[in-house]
């Protein structure tokens, strides 16, 4: 039964406390939000993340204001209007843009920490498979933006990822029609991708953030030795006043000031490619208006999305459907793939730490294969890599069943 | 240490990907065009002409050309001379201030060979290398010391490329134009529109195709590819229509700027914002260091 | 050593409210009118073919405007004044014009012209002007608005303030 008490100064601390316990909100969200004391600056990657995404808001709101989504029209609002004419619009562009390039470095540097230190298994696989549902909800909102500029590279791509649809031999040409909307990408597909791109994947986002937050509540954020840490007694100690000797430390202020500075480190980076180096994240080929009757002699998906497209290369129209869905899905199933019950650095995990290092070389030497003609030792290269990454997967339940833990603490 | 070990492994892998994907995938998708910075090595040197004697020459020229600054008028208007030749034949008032003597000599002998095209509208108009000469000469002593980047596209690429962010079009500059209120129509401007369709109509027969809207070609292609492209078309595009236009280092360098004016204006703003922007957050990132340290002392051996 | 803590931190909250001011001058100037939009606030009327008590109507940023060449006997039948006197007329080549934003002052609707009787009739509340905007009949609180103006020879130009505009703006008689 909650009490009021009347002679309580109205929105002074002991009046909100009563109506939205907000000190017991500090404590749950912030002060006492009890994060690992063993950690590096990796670790600042989420929050990263939580910026760049907001940054993604902030400048979408503007470059909203001004973008027409119409095929006629979309263009010139977003390289005439936004860009020249607009106060800062420039700015807000070229903040987007790169900050949506960028965001998927930081998404990966993040999925790869958590499977160096094992943050996917032992109660944190929800923890995994929401981060794992971000990633692909940013695919979504990523290839949805792209479209709207209607660009030679936005109607291109627009084009063959949703000819994907037809699911090779299947041929269901009547399924690439009704996403798109007609026969062609035309205004029915901008305006679709327009809704899904403002609206819908921005609310999932969101959605899923916070299950993604809520499913890292319980297990609690790993450490770099994944040390199995009992927290409540650890948190008594830090309040004991025992900060030396405690094993965690609280987020704010903590954690938090070492975030803060990751931050600005990063900032400093992102701002320089927003200014002076962004034609990796604004490619020339998207600043000639969408063409229905020419393809650019090169078309090639944004950097993120290499790996997985070079995956498709190298095989026939269905096996490399297969594959490609196989790339997508893959690393969901990496907590249940794991067969070994250790969580600790992959560098004290055999072999464990052949398999981390071999993968990412390998999704590298995709990523970079992906961008260049299939032609020669290029399509010899790709076709190893993409083997190379099928394997892997296979491997990974025999080679962890045999799983040998070396050195550190248990 | 053991973090700075992990940053400078995180970096290696960025950077051998950032390597491979863009300068690397970029080298290989296109080849470097060596340009010769429009000195047109392939052209014969031109003999020294007379500006007098060019002067009474340069009347073979007007029955297709208008030069404003001698008080030619151009014989046919725009319209009829697009219907006649599928070009409109240029004002040659600015000619000698952009293009290059030795080109303007090889192009009034033998056009196709000047513009490396398989036919012009254009035929051969000087009958030796001396009256071209001349007439280059006179071109060049009728023209102005310095002519703007605006007066070097016009001249340059204007009567084959629109612009519209300049609202530029092949018959010249949108005039204002007002609507009638009590219908919501402009007739003038529709008239107007009318014309310029009719033209390009007739541009895209002659070429093949409608050349494009260069009003934001500066950010479609690189500095390189753009130097080289208009040097020598046939070097970037090869078998494309589009002719070498002969101008000089300074006159590409004009047209340049102008291409950079309209189609990416603001970068001198960007440039001025950018040291600040990023030195704000250098000082953020010494603030937060210190923060960072503060909360931190003492938590670890 | 918590003093410490706590100054790195304010220092370090205070810098950021810095960069989040600089922030929102660049937002708000996102907001701003479009350079198009303002330069397009200009229009030129001409006048030199206008007939006489005809109502003419120009539009001037998004908004009609009233133009009449005002007759030398411009009476309401209910014996109100001539409106050729009024000093709201602008003289424009030898002849007096009413020049005036054409929206009632009381809520925005645009009033119709009687010829016969040289006034408008709002019918959306039933105030009426005469031929120079002044009020005849409530509601409307204010005459008819004069535009930012500048006469020349036979055109009038809308959206900038020529001598005449602003000696009738000091006099008090543009709105």
């Amino acid at each position: 039964m909650a009490h009021f008490d009347p002679n309580a100064k109205p929105f002074s601390n002991k009046w909100l406390n009563e109506r939205l316990a907000v000190d017991t909100l500090k404590r749950v969200l912030s002060t006492e939000y009890w994060i690992p004391k063993n950690i590096n600056f990796l670790w600042a990657m989420g929050m990263v993340l939580a910026v760049t995404f907001g940054l993604l808001l902030v400048s979408g709101i503007f470059l909203l204001m001004y973008y027409l989504p119409d095929t006629k029209q979309a263009f010139d609002s977003v390289n005439y209007t936004i860009m020249q004419e607009v106060g800062y619009g420039w700015l807000w562009r070229h903040i987007h843009g790169v900050a949506a390039s960028v965001v998927f470095l930081i998404i990966y540097i993040h999925m790869f920490t958590g499977i160096y230190y094992g943050s996917y298994k032992r109660g944190r696989e929800l923890i995994w498979i929401s981060g794992m549902l971000l990633f692909v909800s940013f695919s979504a909102e990523a290839f949805s933006g792209y479209m709207l500029p209607w660009g030679q590279m936005s109607y291109w791509a627009g084009m063959v990822i949703t000819n994907l649809f037809s699911l090779g031999s299947l041929e269901l040409n009547g399924l690439v029609e009704w996403i798109r909307g007609d026969y062609v990408p035309g205004q029915a597909f901008l305006g679709r991708f327009f809704m899904l791109h403002v609206l819908l994947m921005p609310l999932i986002i969101i959605a899923l953030i916070v299950l993604h937050f809520g499913t890292l509540r319980l297990p609690h954020v790993n450490n770099q030795d994944g040390e199995e840490i009992d927290f409540e007694a650890e948190a008594e100690k830090w309040k004991a006043g025992n900060r030396k000797e405690a094993k965690v430390i609280p987020f704010n202020p903590v954690f938090l000031s070492k975030d803060v500075f990751v931050m600005g480190v990063y900032f400093v980076i992102f701002f320089y490619l927003v200014f002076y180096n962004f034609e990796f994240a604004m490619d020339p080929v998207n600043f000639d208006p969408a063409d229905p009757l020419k393809t650019p002699p090169h078309i090639y998906p944004e950097w993120y999305f290499l790996w997985s497209y070079e995956i498709l290369r190298p095989f026939g129209k269905d096996a490399g459907l297969m594959w490609f869905g196989f790339a997508q899905v893959i690393f969901f199933l990496l907590p249940f793939l794991d067969r070994s019950p250790y969580v600790a650095p992959a560098n004290r995990r055999r072999p464990f730490r052949c398999w981390f290092w071999i993968l990412l070389i390998d999704m590298v030497a995709l990523t970079i294969l992906g961008k260049l003609p299939p032609e020669g030792i290029f399509t010899t290269l790709g076709t190893i890599f993409a083997y190379l990454f099928i394997a892997l997967w296979f491997a990974l339940p025999f080679i962890t069943k045999m799983e040998k833990l070396v050195g550190g603490k248990k | 240490m053991k973090e700075l070990k992990i940053l400078l492994v995180v970096l290696a892998f960025v950077g051998i990907t950032y390597y491979g994907v863009e300068p690397y995938a970029h080298s290989v998708m296109h080849k470097h065009v060596e340009g010769h910075d429009f000195k047109y090595p392939d052209l014969k040197a031109a003999p020294k002409g007379n500006a007098e004697a060019g002067k009474a020459k340069v009347a073979a020229c007007a029955g297709c050309h208008g030069i404003e600054k001698a008080g030619m008028k151009a014989p046919m208007d725009a319209m009829a001379s697009v219907a006649a030749y599928g070009v409109n034949p240029p004002d040659l008032s600015n000619a000698g201030a952009i293009y290059d003597t030795k080109f303007l000599v090889d192009l009034m002998q033998n056009p196709t060979h000047a513009t490396k095209t398989k036919k012009l509208a254009m035929p051969p108009s000087a009958s030796s290398a001396q009256d071209a000469a001349d007439i280059a000469a006179y071109l060049k002593s009728i023209a102005p010391k310095e002519v703007t980047p605006k007066e070097a596209y016009e001249a340059a690429c204007g009567r084959c490329h629109a612009m519209r962010y300049a609202k530029w079009t092949q018959i010249g500059e949108e005039p204002k134009t007002k609507m009638n209120i009590k219908t919501g129509k402009n007739p003038d401007l529709m008239k107007f529109n009318l014309k310029v369709a009719e033209y390009q109509d007739h541009l895209a027969k002659y070429m093949g195709k409608l050349p494009p809207d260069l009003s934001i070609i500066i950010r479609a292609r690189s500095e390189d590819y753009l130097k080289t492209f208009v040097e020598d078309p046939q070097s970037q595009l090869p078998g494309t229509a589009m002719p070498r236009v002969g101008l000089t280092k300074e006159g590409y360098e004009k047209v340049e700027a102008y291409l950079e004016q309209i189609g990416d204006s603001s970068k001198p703003k960007r440039e001025a914002i950018g040291p600040w922007v990023i030195g704000y957050f250098v000082l953020f990132t010494l603030l937060a260091f210190g923060w960072y340290k503060s909360q931190w002392k003492g938590l670890k051996d | 050593m918590s003093n410490r803590r706590d100054f790195m931190g304010m220092a370090l909250g205070a810098f950021t409210g810095l960069g989040a001011l600089g922030a929102l001058y660049a937002a708000k100037r996102t907001w701003d009118p479009l350079p198009s939009v303002k330069s397009a606030g200009f229009t030129t009327v001409d006048v030199s073919s206008a007939e006489e008590n005809v109502l003419y109507t120009e539009m001037w940023r998004g908004k009609p405007v009233f133009v009449i060449k005002v007759a030398k006997n411009s009476t309401p039948k209910d014996g109100s004044k001539n409106a050729y006197e009024d000093k709201r007329l602008i003289t424009i080549g030898g002849d007096k014009f009413f020049v005036a934003i054409g929206l009632c002052t009381h809520l925005g609707c645009i009033p119709s012209y009687f010829p016969e009787d040289h006034r408008f009739i709002c019918a959306c509340h039933g105030g009426q002007f005469d031929a120079a905007g002044e009020v005849l009949k409530a509601p409307p609180p204010s005459p008819l608005v004069i535009p930012p103006f500048k006469v020349d020879g036979k055109k009038i130009v809308l959206g900038e303030e020529g001598p005449e505009y602003k000696k009738m703006k000091a006099a008090g008689l543009v709105a």
